[in-house]
């Protein structure tokens, strides 16, 4: 494989992330490793994302309905682990994280089937606007159903379990989000590479072309948009461990906004636009949050200019036009 | 449950439902000639009311305050269009999506550091304090009937703007082909300012007057906001009949939803777990209603000719 500039800034952008939190360890600095984690997660969830916006030209302003699903599925089952309650038909909770992610994925993915159902019969601004209110739709469900936590959220008491390691040392759970993401990452060119994936990028390009050659768009958009929504339902499993706790947050309409500017910030449909847009935001927000007060005003403003002036993100910036597109 | 109980929360719908047109009013006329998703619109209802607030309080008259917020959120409004928006007419909905939410960011920072994190009051002028008698024994607040006068009087001054005006005449013909009217002559960049502007109006209206309702705070927007674009959505957007419809069955249906539903539940179920569930059922209502209207007609209920 010749070594372009992109897979070498993508590499050496996995290097940093996975340095960072050695080098903190060895400092003795949790509160980095804690903010690597952040943005392996986000990232995770971004690249969720990027497969419906990026690959699929689909602009989901609803993927904090999935990112939340996944986050009170680790609350719900750690929650009903705890107290030995039955959870539905007599199955009791889990603190197994690979239990919880699979759930997380599957449920995940079935919501993100059943909103896509409904929401790819429509296209552009009015698909923007429908995913959007079916994650309003969630939230408020999320609000008003008092029987875990309601407004006020659910607490993980104790982060739950990963065999053979102990998950709450955060150098242990950054190496497990960190693998997961990776994976991830593997899943999105893999699906990129694939027949599957070029019948997707071929939807974004010409719908009609690709109904024309017998292949129904819409079948592949809703198998991308299910994908799409596991993917980031599994980041949010990991991002409710993470802060041990979620509440309808993980679910407003902020958080659909961010994941969409992660990925732009990087580099829209790029293999690692979704961590470099990750790393950069979480990094923005810690340094401007510790200059002023008002870090969230100049958030936007710097977000404006990159949208004004500088398309194409980070990557764009480093390792020049995308070569497929 | 009474008649006159039942008559309140539809009139309480009714009110919403006209906050909501006003609010949609503009998203859909900005879409509809400009081709614009603006999630900023909240920011401007948002602007209007905290004028409203501050002119109120100074000159101690509402309806300066009133007049105050108009003005703000149209001037807002052009201000934005001409450094920002105009540089987006181009752009594909997903950067107008992210420049607008930066705008959100921005307002809402903003607004906070201008204002402090403390809410802002507004009380109701004096001439609409007080309350009128409804058929059935309950009293209904004067100033709430004055809200859905005023929308009313609102939608029909819009109407008559955009089928008997010169402005009106060039608003549809934005809609149906842009190209066309810059090619005939009309000042195109100037028309986007002003559709921008009176759309900002319409939202700090609605702002100022609900301002005296709930207290005017950062962030009262973005309910409102996601609110209309499920009544645009519905409407279809770019059509302003669709947008009054649309409102309409919005503010009525999640109003009479969470009325009805938990009496309905309590038939069935224990009084507190209808209570629980019934809520929980009616924040989704619209939504579900949403769902359904999209699954029959996805272009909404009144579809827009072109766009």
């Amino acid at each position: 494989m010749i070594l372009n500039r992109e897979t070498l800034i993508n590499l050496v952008l996995a290097a940093l992330l996975l340095a960072v939190p050695f080098a903190a360890d060895a400092l003795g600095q949790p509160f980095y490793i804690t903010l690597a984690t952040r943005i392996a997660i986000l990232a995770l969830a971004a690249t969720g994302l990027n497969l419906a916006l990026g690959l699929g030209g689909l602009v989901s302003f609803g993927h904090a309905a999935f990112f939340g699903i996944g986050g009170y599925v680790a609350g719900i089952l750690a929650a009903h682990a705890f107290s030995g309650e039955p959870l539905l038909f007599g199955l009791s909770g889990t603190k197994q994280m690979w239990v919880i992610w699979i759930v997380a994925a599957i449920l995940s993915g079935l919501v993100g089937l059943a909103i896509g159902a409904i929401s790819l019969r429509t296209s552009g601004v009015y698909f923007i606007m429908i995913t959007l209110a079916f994650a309003q739709m969630v939230y408020y469900f999320a609000v008003s159903w008092p029987a875990y936590g309601g407004e006020d959220g659910l607490s993980i008491l104790v982060r739950n379990q990963f065999p053979g390691v102990n998950t709450m040392r955060p150098l242990t759970f950054f190496l497990i989000c960190y693998v997961v993401l990776l994976a991830a990452l593997g899943l999105f060119a893999l699906v990129r590479a694939s027949r599957f994936g070029t019948a997707l990028q071929a939807a974004r390009q010409n719908e009609v072309r690709v109904a024309t050659v017998g292949i129904q768009p819409y079948r592949i958009r809703l198998t991308g948009f299910a994908i799409s929504a596991a993917v980031t339902g599994l980041a949010g499993a990991l991002f409710a461990d993470l802060n041990r706790f979620v509440s309808p947050s993980m679910l407003s309409w902020h958080m659909s906004g961010e994941l969409i500017v992660l990925i732009i910030l990087g580099g829209t449909g790029r293999l690692f636009g979704p961590l470099a847009g990750a790393a950069l935001y979480v990094i923005f927000e810690y340094a401007l949050g510790g200059l002023t007060e008002r870090w969230q005003f100049f958030l936007g403003l710097i977000l404006l200019v990159v949208v004004l002036f500088a398309r194409g993100g980070l990557l764009g910036l480093l390792a020049g036009k995308a070569k497929h597109g | 449950m009474t008649l006159a109980l039942a008559l309140e929360q539809l009139l309480n719908g009714l009110q919403l439902g006209v906050m909501l047109f006003l609010m949609a009013a503009g998203l859909t006329l900005i879409f509809g000639v400009m081709g614009l998703i603006n999630l900023a619109h909240g920011s401007l209802y948002m602007v209007g009311a905290f004028a409203c607030a501050t002119v109120a309080a100074w000159t101690g008259s509402f309806w300066i305050g009133l007049v105050a917020s108009l003005a703000a959120a149209a001037a807002a409004g052009a201000i934005v269009e001409l450094v920002v928006i105009r540089r987006l007419y181009d752009r594909d909905h997903l950067d107008q999506v992210l420049a607008t939410f930066a705008l959100i960011l921005m307002f809402s920072e903003g607004t906070r550091w201008l204002f402090g994190s403390f809410p802002l009051y507004l009380d109701i002028p004096p001439l609409l304090q007080g309350a009128v008698a409804l058929p059935g024994g309950t009293e209904y607040p004067v100033y709430r009937l004055a809200i859905i006068l005023a929308g009313a009087i609102v939608a029909f001054g819009l109407y008559l703007l955009i089928s008997r005006t010169r402005l009106g005449m060039r608003i549809r013909a934005g809609e149906s082909d842009r190209e066309m009217i810059g090619a005939l002559g009309v000042d195109i960049r100037t028309l986007y300012t002003v559709v921008f502007a009176l759309g900002a109006a319409l939202a700090g209206l609605a702002g100022a007057m609900v301002g005296a309702l709930q207290s005017v705070q950062v962030g009262m927007g973005e309910p409102v906001l996601i609110l209309a674009f499920v009544v645009i959505v519905i409407g279809g957007i770019g059509s302003i009949k669709g947008a009054l419809l649309g409102a309409l069955l919005v503010g009525v249906t999640d109003t009479m939803g969470r009325f009805l539903l938990p009496k309905l539940l309590a038939l069935f179920v224990a009084p507190a777990q209808a209570g629980m569930i019934g809520g929980a059922a009616a924040s989704m209502l619209i939504y579900i209603v949403m769902a359904v209207i999209l699954a029959v007609k996805p272009r909404g209920l009144f579809p827009a000719a072109h766009a």
